[in-house]
């Protein structure tokens, strides 16, 4: 039987722009270029290398998010994925985490899947933890934050090396599996990948059809508040000097001087 | 008062620096109540009455060490039950997020991860995030539930606070899931003797301009004569030249230290998102441009080669 895969990508305002927020708080998306999150690329690799390492697989690239984050869709698809699905609402502009598993959750289970897989943390939320409340949410295994993965037999194992130790995992499918920029360089969409994504299906859905009631979505439904939001003050220009055979002993002055020494 | 629970962050019960700084935010809100998960309780024990534990409820169980994050999930839950508390505070590591994320969901409230601050505020606790590469210093609460907040190291002083630190033994059922991912092995991180980079005062780091892993030990002789740790950037850590675990960046660790010296880094982005919140920046860098000049309190341009071992004879120097 086909193992039916489902990424989770996100589409991003770029970080090497000027991102900041709007109005009411939320990130600006419209000051900043938008792409696919860097970090979700490694989750597009590994979904990729399982695939080929099954006899038969099927992968499907999933996102939410505004309009342009099709784009995030069709550079997946474009790196080998074979359909996608966009969920797109005005009522989820300003979903915080919780609202957002919502909808990702009822889209995962909407596709049909044996294995989640996403990156590690977004660029611009960062927070991390989306893939453990889509496991919570799904009622699977998280098998997360890894640097080396494979399924193989109904299983998933994986390495996750954590702040004290290195972890060998081990879960049953259906599992969800997030993967860290060390799990392997993404390969870039070849020009038959490009061409060949414009011809991939991909599905819009909104909140109805999954069945999402819009008030549980959204600023208005989010179970956080941003109160405000302050650019942080310009650090103070500091003292440089150049290096004329005494520059490590003039900071080490400076380092005494702070009271560092 | 209202209590709060603390999740304690522990290795055999040696209680890790950024629990004992969550008490001292716990006790802004309310009376904390930690909870200690695994062996080690006697041990923590005491600690964490001395900084601030009225209460210390306490689970042992191989299921927390078999299984990923879940069984942890589950103790939590149940400690949540039996205190009602007005906040749940869990340090921002790997897994101390992931186990917040899946609390707040059971216990119906919202998360903030990643605070720089929790005070108490009218409507709950207001936490402080530093957000887009540390661009931005937002303010924000939970709306709805218990909030469950993450709170990064260094982010507040640990205080002590004696308080009576009652241990009570918690009862926790593991449901279907709490099994769900097994610890097949576990290979523990070897020990540099160095402090923890995300806990140290001072960080020393080494970016490409180190030009190869042998002569990192130009980096570690200032870190050691500061009793700092070390850290590398992204480009150094791809290279091969130090473990992916010093590494200090948006993918790599966090770091808030009273002092980060950089040296042999460019000052990318993805690098300043993982430091940019350090009281004191110095950078040296023999490239006049760079980036990190921006960031820089105070900055050398010149060679790392000839500048670092001269600070560090000058340090080691004026130490005595
Ligand atoms: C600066 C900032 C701070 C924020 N802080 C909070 C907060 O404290 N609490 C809160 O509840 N919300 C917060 N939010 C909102 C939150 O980031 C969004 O709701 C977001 O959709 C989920 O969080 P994340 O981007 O951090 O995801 P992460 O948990 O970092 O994402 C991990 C993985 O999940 C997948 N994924 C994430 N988003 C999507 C998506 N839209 N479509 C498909 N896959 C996706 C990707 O595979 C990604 O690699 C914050 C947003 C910003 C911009
Ligand atoms: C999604 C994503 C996540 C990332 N996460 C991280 C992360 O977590 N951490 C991170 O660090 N990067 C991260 N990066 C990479 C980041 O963009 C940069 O590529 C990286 O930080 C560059 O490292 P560097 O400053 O050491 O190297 P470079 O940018 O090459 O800079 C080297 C510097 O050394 C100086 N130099 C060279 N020789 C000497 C000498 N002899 N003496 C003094 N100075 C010298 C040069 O002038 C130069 O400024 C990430 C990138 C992406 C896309």
């Amino acid at each position: 039987m086909s193992l039916r895969i489902v990424v989770a990508v996100k589409y991003v305002p770029d970080a090497t722009g000027d991102r900041h927020f709007a109005d009411d708080l939320t990130t600006d998306r419209e000051a900043v270029d938008g792409l696919l999150s860097e970090l979700d690329e490694y989750a597009v690799e590994q979904a990729l290398q399982i695939a080929d390492a099954a006899d038969d697989a099927e992968i499907t690239v999933l996102t939410v998010g505004p309009e342009d984050a099709k784009d995030a869709v069709r550079k997946a698809l474009s790196m080998g994925a074979d359909k996608g699905v966009h969920v797109e609402d005005d009522a989820l502009h300003g979903s915080d985490v919780i609202g957002t598993s919502l909808v990702l959750a009822k889209a995962i289970e909407h596709i049909g899947y044996d294995l989640v897989v996403t990156g590690m943390a977004s660029t611009d939320g960062t927070m991390g933890v989306l893939p453990a409340l889509l496991a919570e949410r799904l009622g699977i295994p998280q098998v997360t934050l890894l640097s080396e993965v494979a399924v193989a037999d109904g299983t998933v194992t994986g390495r996750r090396d954590g702040d004290a130790a290195s972890e060998q995992l081990e879960a049953a499918l259906p599992a969800l599996v997030s993967v860290t920029d060390q799990s392997g360089e993404a390969r870039y969409p070849s020009f038959k990948g490009i061409m060949a994504a414009k011809k991939k299906p991909v599905e819009s859905l909104d909140l109805s059809d999954l069945g999402i009631d819009a008030a549980e979505v959204g600023l208005a439904g989010a179970w956080t508040a941003v109160q405000d939001a302050a650019k942080r003050p310009e650090r103070t220009a500091g003292t440089i000097v150049k290096d004329e055979g005494e520059g490590g002993k003039q900071l080490a002055a400076y380092l005494a001087e702070q009271k560092f020494i | 008062m209202a209590e709060v629970l603390v999740l304690v962050d522990h290795v055999d019960g040696a209680v890790r620096k950024p629990t004992l700084e969550l008490l001292t935010l716990a006790r802004r809100i309310g009376d904390p109540v930690a909870v200690h998960l695994g062996p080690g309780a006697d041990t923590a024990a005491p600690v964490l009455a001395e900084h601030g534990a009225v209460k210390v409820l306490t689970a042992d169980a191989p299921e927390f060490a078999d299984y990923l994050v879940v069984p942890k999930v589950d103790a939590l839950q149940a400690a949540a039950a039996a205190v009602s508390p007005a906040a749940v505070l869990v340090a921002s590591s790997a897994e101390g997020k992931e186990v917040a994320a899946r609390l707040a969901l059971r216990l119906g409230s919202g998360i903030i991860t990643d605070a720089v601050d929790v005070t108490a505020g009218d409507e709950g606790p207001v936490a402080t995030q530093s957000v887009f590469a540390a661009a931005f210093t937002t303010r924000s609460r939970v709306s709805r539930g218990i909030p469950v907040i993450t709170v990064k190291p260094n982010s507040a002083p640990v205080e002590a606070a004696p308080a009576a630190g009652t241990v009570e033994p918690l009862e926790v059922s593991f449901g279907e899931l709490a099994t769900g991912t097994k610890v097949v092995s576990r290979t523990p991180r070897q020990s540099t003797g160095r402090p923890e980079l995300t806990e140290a005062a001072i960080v020393v780091s080494g970016g490409r301009g180190v030009n190869g892993a042998e002569n990192f030990s130009i980096i570690e002789e200032l870190a050691d004569s500061l009793g700092a740790a070390v850290g590398a950037s992204r480009a150094a850590v791809d290279a091969g030249w130090y473990p992916h675990s010093n590494q200090v960046g948006q993918t790599g660790k966090s770091v808030s230290p009273q002092l980060y010296i950089a040296n042999g880094i460019s000052g990318a982005i993805q690098h300043r998102a993982g430091m940019q919140t350090s009281k004191t920046i110095v950078a040296v860098n023999k490239d006049a441009e760079a980036p990190i000049f921006d960031l820089a309190d105070y900055g050398v341009v010149g060679d790392l080669f000839q500048v670092v071992p001269q600070l560090t004879a000058e340090v080691k120097a004026r130490k005595g």
